[in-house]
């Protein structure tokens, strides 16, 4: 064809023990935005660092405008006209925008020179971005343009995205799409790497889909339902999480007007956060990372003590309370970050299952711990939630992020909580694990427990909650019910529009 | 290029056959280091490593310098392994073994010359004490002031050092000693002598505070919710807070015990092996028992083994230094290589080596 811009024909990488890419041939055509989707550990990330020269391939290779391609380093695939934006960014937060874009450059120009081109091209771009603002004054949006306007400098012919959207609200996410949208037009090919489906069905002409490390499929991602591209990259159908009907019972979880200052310079400060959960129900706490969401957490599952007064339980205080205590009173919880905070990662299993559930499973008697009775509490948790593990006595890093995940969610859910707070439970999971989570959280609820979701993926906020509020700079709106939210509600909710509750609830 | 790749799993195998590598490479360099030192190399790792236990020359007297050597070794090693696993750096177990020895040693001799059953008792405790309340200073500094343990504690064996020079010629000096630097002989006072209990065997209650240490150890950490809070604490901080774990809590337990043991094995040293408060009666046991610790896998178990091997070194040193004229100095070379190379293959437990193609990363 002529308009093939990138041709990648048989890449194979492999990996000891694994084989990262296997055979994968497809094609990037000038002008499009072609979506690479897959689970995590599909191989997207591996792909895309072979095109960009950070991994040279074991076997096949890539031709762009028909003239070999084998990058051997990021600088040779930016001659080429490949540019990449990475999830994680790499910025300097006390230098300005102008100076963090030119040391991304292979041969910045002056600093006037670029100060003035920095502003055109986010003119051009609808990407709002002062070049002498410092950027650690930026929010993760602004940051992300200063990414992409340092790509867009160098007038590439393919962007790489890494799963952009995970750090912006739904209206950057408008902003963004309207930027990919233009370059589009100006017949830049864009390779847009997600594992969120809508995304992909709204904004890529072609998606091409990998699993594990196999090219599965290229397809059109509005020709298909999200539930079809779901199943092609698990390869096998899962179960979409039903509600069954609740009902909903008496406040068992009571925040008032609860502030808490930052513990560091790098936590966001709790500022008057209030609400209230009710048996049966599930609330879900949205936001943009970095909005106070592990500081809420925190101060729920007593790691930090509140003030008193601020937390109750079944009407009771337990602010001044620390974790085992309110463990025991029946408000348990599962952190964000599952190595290093939800489990100790060179530890069993076993272990592991003692860290939170050791008084309400009875594993410890006059302070000795059962281990006989721990290994059966931890071979429950792997039934009940089908944890793929050679057995409970595998240290907790040995197992994939999806089936840790289930562990310590699953931990925590067979202690019969009253009220469960959790983090990011589905976070880094795959689609099937991601689903059986979600169920467990539905079943718990419909037994009459309470539970809040801390999220920042809204579409599993949508699934599972009945009450939906936004974290803001450690603020809380107002909970609502999901049926009357739409997306741009949310983004409002979100971008800390409070005062929109007001103008909504006087009529 | 040869790339370290990490393991899955920390391997077992690894975890068990590190010291013994160790302590081959040990000998083979050791071995050079005699050899360039114009010492025969074969002859001088059998003088250090056989001839202490089965030559029949010196075995009587040397074989139960073994327990001897080893007993405070293992006591203070068990100790600071409780705190090393929960990330508890005391590098100062020299100064609670010294204030150990102080305290107790003192409060024998305020009830010299009586020959009360009590005495000794009291001095153990008393011993235990001075070696917790030396330890509780790097402990309240690091939980009030968030002040490095490491630092403080390693810090405070000199200012001991410089106390137990003033007390053996001050304070605690015998007013019989002719006006020589040392306190009175506890050999020579049966209330307080710390003396061999099994003869020939050099087994003294020093030794069996050890074993009985060892034992402890080991329930605490295998078994006992603490010990699971403690290794809790090392692996994973974060966690740990999770659990409910008060980290406050475990840094003054962690210190307080290792103070406290390595302050009974300074009180059974001076009430023993050493006889008497004096200007260099602790031979250095507080950081060998690092090495110790190390060695033994931060284990209770391994840490016995280690014992008795570095007591070895000791006594397999003093014999080299005497039959084959090494220099002392070459036996504490010695013994740090043994560290230096456990921590070298330590690596081994939780990375392979992979010889792979380079690739731009």
């Amino acid at each position: 064809m002529a308009d093939t811009l990138l041709s990648i024909t048989g890449l194979t990488k492999a990996y000891p023990g694994v084989v990262a890419n296997d055979d994968v041939s497809f094609d990037i055509r000038t002008g499009e935005i072609h979506a690479l989707l897959g689970e995590n550990g599909a191989g997207k990330s591996t792909l895309v660092k072979m095109i960009y020269g950070l991994v040279a391939p074991d076997r096949g290779s890539m031709r762009i405008d028909g003239a070999a391609f084998a990058p051997g380093s990021p600088s040779e695939a930016r001659q080429s006209g490949v540019a990449m934006v990475f999830q994680h960014f790499s910025l300097f937060d006390a230098l300005d925008v102008a100076e963090n874009v030119s040391l991304g450059m292979d041969d910045p120009p002056k600093p006037g020179a670029l100060a003035a081109r920095i502003r055109d091209v986010s003119e051009a771009y609808g990407l709002p971005l002062d070049p002498h603002r410092l950027v650690g004054t930026l929010s993760a949006g602004e940051r992300q343009r200063v990414e992409i306007i340092r790509c867009l400098l160098q007038d590439p012919r393919l962007l790489i995205m890494d799963e952009p959207t995970s750090v912006l609200t739904p209206q950057e996410v408008e902003i963004l799409f309207e930027t990919l949208r233009k370059l589009k037009t100006e017949g830049t090919a864009i390779l847009y790497i997600s594992h969120k489906l809508e995304e992909i069905r709204t904004l890529c002409d072609h998606a091409t889909i990998l699993r594990r490390g196999k090219k599965v499929a290229t397809c059109t991602p509005a020709e298909e339902t999200a539930r079809k591209l779901a199943e092609m990259m698990v390869g096998s159908s899962f179960a979409t999480p039903v509600a069954q009907s609740r009902t909903r019972g008496d406040v068992l979880l009571e925040i008032r007007s609860l502030s808490l200052p930052a513990p560091d310079a790098f936590s966001t400060p709790l500022r008057d956060v209030s609400f209230a959960v009710a048996a049966g129900e599930v609330l879900g706490i949205g936001g943009v990372a970095g909005n106070g969401q592990d500081e809420l957490l925190a101060a729920l599952s007593g790691e930090r003590i509140a003030p008193a007064g601020t937390v109750a339980l079944k009407g009771k205080d337990i602010a001044r309370l620390g974790p085992v205590a309110r463990r025991d009173a029946g408000l348990l919880s599962g952190p964000e970050e599952r190595l290093g905070h939800a489990a100790a990662p060179n530890m069993s299993l076993i272990e592991n299952g003692v860290l939170t559930a050791a008084r309400r499973e009875n594993l410890v008697s006059r302070g000795f711990i059962g281990w006989g009775d721990a290994r059966r509490f931890a071979e429950r948790v792997i039934d009940a939630f089908d944890v793929r593990t050679p057995g409970p006595g595998v240290a907790a890093r040995a197992l994939s992020g999806g089936n840790l995940q289930k562990f310590v969610v699953g931990r925590e859910i067979l202690q019969r909580p009253d009220v469960l707070v959790l983090n990011q439970p589905t976070w880094g999971v795959d689609a099937a694990a991601a689903a059986a989570i979600r169920q467990a959280i539905l079943d718990l609820a419909a037994k009459g427990a309470a539970i809040v979701v801390i999220s920042q993926d809204l579409d599993e906020l949508m699934e599972i909650s009945d009450r939906f509020a936004a974290l803001n700079e450690g603020r809380l709106s107002a909970a609502r019910p999901v049926a009357e939210l739409d997306m741009e509600k949310i983004g409002l909710m979100m971008g800390g529009a409070h005062d929109m509750e007001v103008a909504h609830d006087v009529h | 290029m040869i790339r370290l790749e990490k393991r899955p799993e920390p391997s077992r195998f690894w975890t068990a056959v590190t010291p013994l590598i160790a302590v081959a490479l040990t000998m083979v360099v050791g071995g050079m280091l005699f050899a360039w030192q114009g010492a025969d190399p074969v002859e001088a790792i059998r003088t250090i490593f056989w001839d202490p236990i089965f030559n029949p020359q010196f075995a009587a007297f040397t074989r139960p310098q073994l327990l001897v050597k080893a007993g405070p070794l293992i006591l203070i090693a068990i100790g600071l392994s409780i705190g090393f696993r929960a990330g508890i750096w005391n590098i100062g177990a020299e100064g609670q073994y010294i204030m150990g020895a102080i305290c107790g040693a003192g409060a024998g001799l305020a009830f010299y010359p009586s020959e009360s059953v009590l005495i000794f008792p009291l001095m153990i405790v008393a011993g235990a004490l001075g070696g917790w309340a030396w330890a509780m200073i790097p402990a309240v500094l690091k939980t009030r002031f968030g002040t490095n343990e490491i630092l403080v504690s390693l810090m405070l064996v000199y200012v001991a050092e410089n106390i137990l020079a003033s007390v053996s010629s001050g304070l605690l000096r015998n007013p019989e000693g002719m006006g020589f630097p040392g306190s009175r002989n506890f050999k020579q006072w049966d209330a307080t002598h710390n003396a061999e209990l099994i003869s020939g065997t050099g087994m003294h209650w020093g030794v069996v505070f050890a074993f009985i240490a060892v034992i402890a150890a080991y329930v605490l950490m295998a078994r006992h919710i603490q010990g699971f809070h403690i290794r809790l604490t090392g692996e994973a901080p974060r966690a740990a807070r999770f659990a409910g774990v008060n980290p406050t809590r475990i840094v003054i337990l962690c210190l307080g015990i290792s103070g406290a043991l390595a302050g009974l094995a300074g009180l059974f040293e001076v009430t023993g092996p050493a006889g008497q408060i004096s200007i260099d009666f602790n031979s250095g046991y507080g950081f060998t028992a690092i090495i110790v610790a190390f060695l033994g896998r931060l284990h209770p178990v391994g840490i016995l083994l280690a014992g008795l091997l570095m007591a070895l070194t000791y006594i397999g040193g003093e014999l080299a230094q005497l039959m084959l004229g090494v220099p002392g100095a070459s036996i504490q070379l010695f013994q740090g290589m043994l560290l230096f190379f456990l921590l070298a293959t330590d690596v081994f437990t939780n990375y392979r080596l992979r010889f792979a193609a380079r690739e731009v990363s």
